[in-house]
């Protein structure tokens, strides 16, 4: 991450990264906690909700020092990066309805609330990191590529 | 191989007019630095009114500042 690097791709990297990491570390809280019990039994909710929150804060919190640390153009947003915006999130939202998609066939097989919310958050965190992953690709070779 | 078809004389032309850096280029054309980068590499093609305000900026013809390039080989 440079300060060459446009505004809106810098933030790009930053939520990306701290979504990936944050679902890493709920994975492993959940898997630790999974030691001898089926996994539906783990006590989920308090890692997810922790991790989803600490990713949204850190996203900011990184956004705000990226601004400060390299602020020239802070803010600044044009039409390409408009139009990377929004091609990333038709590929981040494909994965969102995937994620929905299995949590409601989850449902009307009445499966368990774990496997339910977790079918929802990795829709949300798939959606945010390959809807910035693409945004990332388009940024570094052009729409042309994707 | 460029993404794009579209080729530029940007560079050329912003030195043709005192040197005039990418960051200046930008402001003028109400656009991101790292956009004039894009478009100067290729990576990105302008809108027409973009297009139109990048030769209004050098002063030329729309002609003058881009190409269509019909051969797969001048992309490259």
């Amino acid at each position: 991450m440079t300060a060459d690097m446009a505004y809106e791709e810098r933030n790009t990297w930053i939520s990306g990264v701290a979504t990936f990491v944050s679902y890493v570390v709920y994975l492993g809280i959940v898997l630790l906690r999974a030691k001898g019990i089926p996994l539906a039994d783990v006590q989920y909710v308090a890692p997810l909700l922790w991790t989803l929150a600490s990713s949204i804060i850190a996203s900011i919190v990184g956004c705000v020092v990226g601004a400060c640390l390299w602020g020239k153009g802070c803010g600044k947003k044009d039409v390409r990066d408009r139009e990377i915006e929004r091609f990333g999130g038709y590929v981040g939202q494909s994965f969102m309805c995937m994620g929905g998609s299995a949590a409601l066939i989850l449902a009307i097989l009445e499966a368990d609330h774990f496997w339910i919310a977790n079918a929802i958050y990795l829709g949300c965190v798939l959606s945010t990191v390959l809807g910035s992953i693409t945004k990332i690709v388009a940024y570094r070779r052009g729409l042309g590529f994707c | 191989m460029k993404p794009t078809r579209v080729t530029n004389a940007i560079r050329s032309l912003r030195f043709a007019h005192g040197e005039m850096t990418q960051a200046e280029l930008a402001d003028r054309i109400g656009v991101t630095r790292q956009t004039v980068i894009a478009i100067e590499q290729s990576r990105y093609s302008p809108s027409l009114e973009m297009a139109f305000r990048i030769a209004r900026v050098f002063g030329v013809s729309l002609d003058d500042v881009f190409k269509y390039s019909e051969d797969e080989e001048e992309m490259a």
